[in-house]
């Protein structure tokens, strides 16, 4: 049995200690907003917080995020205005949409780290793969976002 | 000439108050999140239980919520917000209550066909094939609203009109909603079709709009294939043959016996399947069996040996494409002769969601849960698997992973099929990635070799062209191509703008052991790589600036002067750059559109490569969505980058040898350049389609700048194995 703790519920799972944490959330706990894209933490389809950090969670054994507060897509923020989602929305980033999860949950931890983030910061910081090239408005997008988290602290 | 610049821009959401209040037109000043609700649910009924509905692509509920039924899907190309903009530019509705759901295949196939018609989502074809057939659906509709209110108040319907969402009498100051008169319009057959507005009429397509299927996209409550759950379901993992063609023999299943979770070994001819009451039981299973496989006999071959026999093939015998002049006479006559021999290799699609389906079966019914730009073959392929007539299948399409062609040919419905019917359960089957790279169908690989001739004032008398490339038609089984010329492989080699008065292509088609299909522009892709690289080399020759040099031999097409022109201005063409920095540029005329493209890249004299920044000039003739066409041209210029940069599948043993984005790695973020995009629309009759031609210009106008930049001519893609250092 592992106990998991994700968006704020305790769960207690009759899985393995190694099953990846994507796929316990995925077909255990139904949260479907993660996503399966390589299997080797390559592309950070599956990317959640784990204790506030981004972590691709596809080769990630469950075991090893028991006791820790797992945070996914579905929980960002109750009302999808997380000033990442927001600054999304606006700069209208997704094409097919596939990877914006991890985009999303990637940048956000980002943002904790680097509140005002140069293109550099960005360029280094954020690895997600997009097979459709959203990567210019992702971009312009964590500019946004940055703004708007600022407006709301200010 | 309508000139818009599509960056940089007005803000989202200056951009749609300041476009529409400009234009006085349709009250659309609605809340984005609203808007952006519109597709979160996708109709998953396939047809069951249908509601009344206006027409088969409309509904209008009481509330004037209408929903606009798409007969193309949603891979990310922003179609399911162009087809709803054009039926709302006829209706006249309240865009804010405007959703969109998939039409049904199932409906379709009972129709024969007539109602939707093919469905599939190709060739860059969803808003310039159904225009006229969603502008039809929404005037129709907005007629007959209009007819059934004059009926109610027994007047003369000249004297009924309609504002967004209502029809009006003025004289009586009384009006009704859509929502009201649906039931009674409904049954309104009209004596003829309403015409439909021209171009110059629009008030909501060419406006920049914000898609409406983003805020799903952004909570993780937009569904996928992969996202569908059914009761019951199991799951399954695959492993096929590593080189095509071979066979699976046998499997031990001993080492997996007992493992918990595992359900069943399903053998099939050149694969093996795990079925498992979890998905990651069925993989983590899977990868302890050792399949042993026998060769189909391609078990020797390998790039090396491929390379050369397309080379080989350049010398015949090959069959004529195009014949313009006489070219050959032309060369003979000597003077000054260019040559030069192209090639591109196997690549592989890679959406970000790997292939995968979910089955459910029958005795006289499959229910197929799946991401697809084809339904209608899904729905064929399956009853075919499963053994029942087409009529008793349902495809529940989702948001479409990425498809980029891949998803037109579901191998992997096959396996979950074959799976399906071993537990007699509903299945989920997944291919890792491995699997979907290695089992994808690829561009082709190709050799193409050009002679020139150059005429006294500079320009090319003659080109000849030999083209050795797979038949993606035969790869398929879709056609013998008897005549021995396919489109495909000689599209842009053969149909090019330019005037060259002796012009000879001819073809050979090849195919190896490796399948082979339609990758994001076809065969557009690699040949616009090699024609463009190679006039490119005449300009040179000709000392001539690769811009003019372009624009004096497209000068009859206004387009093609016209993208030239705007791309040259906006990278600052000509402008001098210091040693080690270069600008190249392409254009070409794929899938009705005209693009041009400059490249800026600096490289180090270690040879190292950086991409400075793209700028496109596009003429697609039309614009349904600005928006999406901005996001259609940045994404092809990803795409086009990453495959000409990185992109390459090589063959070892008959197998490919890459298999995840370790190995077959991605553009990333911090690689993609500043791009800047320009529309120059030079409207007319035609509109042009966005989702491909975007990606054909960028290897070659990325190559022509690593020459100027280094005076390094790279005819092989791709260009990492490119020595381009330089002293």
């Amino acid at each position: 049995m592992i106990t998991l703790t994700v968006n704020g519920q305790r769960h207690e799972l009759d899985v393995e200690d190694d099953a990846p944490l994507l796929w316990v959330l995925r077909d255990e706990l139904g949260l479907t907003g993660t996503k399966f894209g390589c299997g080797i933490a390559q592309c950070g389809a599956c990317t959640v917080h784990i204790n506030g950090k981004a972590q691709r969670t596809c080769i990630l054994p469950s075991k090893a995020a028991e006791g820790a507060q797992i945070v996914t897509i579905e929980a960002l923020s109750s009302d999808g205005k997380h000033p990442v989602q927001q600054a999304w929305l606006e700069e209208d980033v997704p094409q097919c949409g596939y990877c914006q999860s991890g985009q999303i949950m990637a940048a956000a931890a980002f943002l904790k780290s680097h509140p005002k983030p140069t293109d550099a910061d960005i360029d280094a910081g954020l690895t997600n793969l997009c097979r459709c090239g959203t990567y210019p408005r992702i971009k312009k997008a964590v500019h946004r976002a940055a703004d708007l988290a600022a407006k709301v602290k200010a | 000439m309508n000139d818009i610049s599509l960056q940089p821009r007005l803000s989202r959401r200056a951009a749609i108050f300041c476009g529409l209040s400009a234009a006085g037109g349709l009250a659309i000043g609605f809340p984005v999140q609203a808007a952006a609700k519109g597709l979160r649910k996708v109709s998953w009924a396939d047809g069951q239980n249908p509601k009344p509905e206006m027409t088969a692509f409309l509904v209008i509920d009481p509330d004037s919520t209408v929903t606009i039924r798409l007969p193309h899907q949603e891979m990310g190309q922003g179609t399911s917000t162009a087809l709803a903009m054009m039926v709302a530019e006829e209706l006249n509705c309240d865009w804010a209550k405007v959703r969109v759901e998939y039409a049904s295949a199932n409906r379709n196939v009972r129709a024969a066909g007539k109602l939707y018609g093919g469905m599939q989502t190709v060739g860059s074809a969803g808003v310039r094939s159904s225009v006229s057939m969603m502008q039809q659906a929404g005037a129709s509709a907005r007629e007959r609203l209009r007819l059934a209110a004059a009926q109610r108040w027994k007047v003369d319907p000249a004297d009924c009109s309609v504002t967004p969402g209502k029809c009006l009498h003025k004289a009586s100051n009384r009006s009704f909603t859509y929502g009201e008169l649906a039931p009674d319009a409904a049954k309104v057959v009209l004596a003829s079709e309403p015409a439909i507005k021209t171009p110059d009429q629009f008030k909501l397509l060419g406006k920049w709009t914000p898609r409406l299927d983003t805020a799903p996209k952004l909570d993780g409550s937009a569904q996928f294939g992969l996202d569908a759950k059914v009761d019951g379901m199991v799951y399954a993992d695959v492993l096929s043959c590593p080189e095509f063609g071979g066979k699976l023999v046998s499997v031990d299943e001993t080492p997996i016996q007992g493992r918990r979770g595992v359900l069943k070994v399903v053998k099939t001819e050149d694969a093996v399947i795990v079925v498992a009451d979890r998905y990651w039981r069925a993989r983590s299973a899977l990868n302890l069996l050792k399949p042993v496989w026998a060769s189909g006999g391609a078990s020797k071959v390998d790039s090396a040996q491929l390379d050369k026999a397309y080379r080989d093939a350049l010398d015949g015998p090959l069959v004529n494409a195009k014949n313009v002049g006489d070219a050959p006479a032309e060369l003979a006559k000597g003077g000054k002769i260019v040559e030069a021999l192209y090639e591109a290799p196997y690549l592989a699609h890679a959406p970000m969601e790997p292939l995968n389906c979910t089955v459910q079966l029958a005795p006289d019914r499959v229910d197929v849960w799946i991401g697809t730009q084809a339904p209608m073959a899904v729905l064929r392929l399956a009853a075919q698997q499963a053994g029942v007539a087409p009529e008793n299948v349902y495809v529940h399409n989702h948001f479409v992973g990425g498809g980029f062609g891949r998803r037109t040919q579901h191998d992997e419905l096959v396996h979950a099929i074959a799976a399906a019917k071993a537990v007699g359960k509903p299945v989920k089957l997944i291919w890792r990635r491995e699997q979907d790279i290695r089992r994808d169908r690829y561009r082709p690989q190709a050799a193409v070799r050009f002679k020139a001739a150059m005429g006294p004032d500079g320009t090319p008398s003659a080109i000849s062209s030999q083209v050795a490339v797979g038949s993606l038609l035969r790869s398929l089984g879709a056609s013998k191509v008897e005549n021995g010329v396919e489109p495909m492989a000689v599209e842009v080699i053969a149909t090019h703008a330019y005037k060259i008065p002796n012009n000879r292509v001819d073809v050979v088609l090849k195919n190896a052991h490796v399948p082979v299909m339609f990758w994001r522009s076809v065969g557009a892709s690699q040949n616009t790589f090699f024609l463009e690289g190679f006039i490119d080399e005449l300009a040179h020759e000709a000392g001539q600036d690769p811009y003019q040099f372009r624009r004096k031999l497209a000068a009859d097409r206004p387009d093609y002067v016209a993208v030239l022109d705007k791309v040259a201005k906006e990278s600052g063409w000509g402008t001098p750059l210091p040693k080690g920095r270069g600008r190249g540029i392409a254009v070409v005329d794929t899938y009705g559109t005209v693009t041009a493209q400059v490249i800026e890249v600096s490289v180090s004299q270690a040879g190292k490569l950086k991409v400075e920044r793209v700028v496109a000039a596009v003429d697609c003739y039309h614009a349904a969505n600005p928006n999406t066409i901005a996001q259609q041209i940045e994404g092809g210029i990803v795409y086009g980058l990453t495959a000409a940069m990185h992109g390459e599948i090589t063959i070892k043993d008959g197998a490919p040898v890459q298999g995840n984005f370790n190995d077959y790695p991605l553009l990333t973020l911090a690689e993609t350049p500043p791009m800047e995009t320009h529309l120059v629309l030079t409207g007319g009759p035609r509109w042009g389609g966005i989702g491909e031609p975007s990606v054909a210009p960028i290897a070659p106008a990325l190559a022509n700048a690593v020459f100027a930049a280094t005076g390094k001519r790279v005819r092989k893609l791709p260009l990492k194995h490119a020595d381009l250092s330089w002293a």
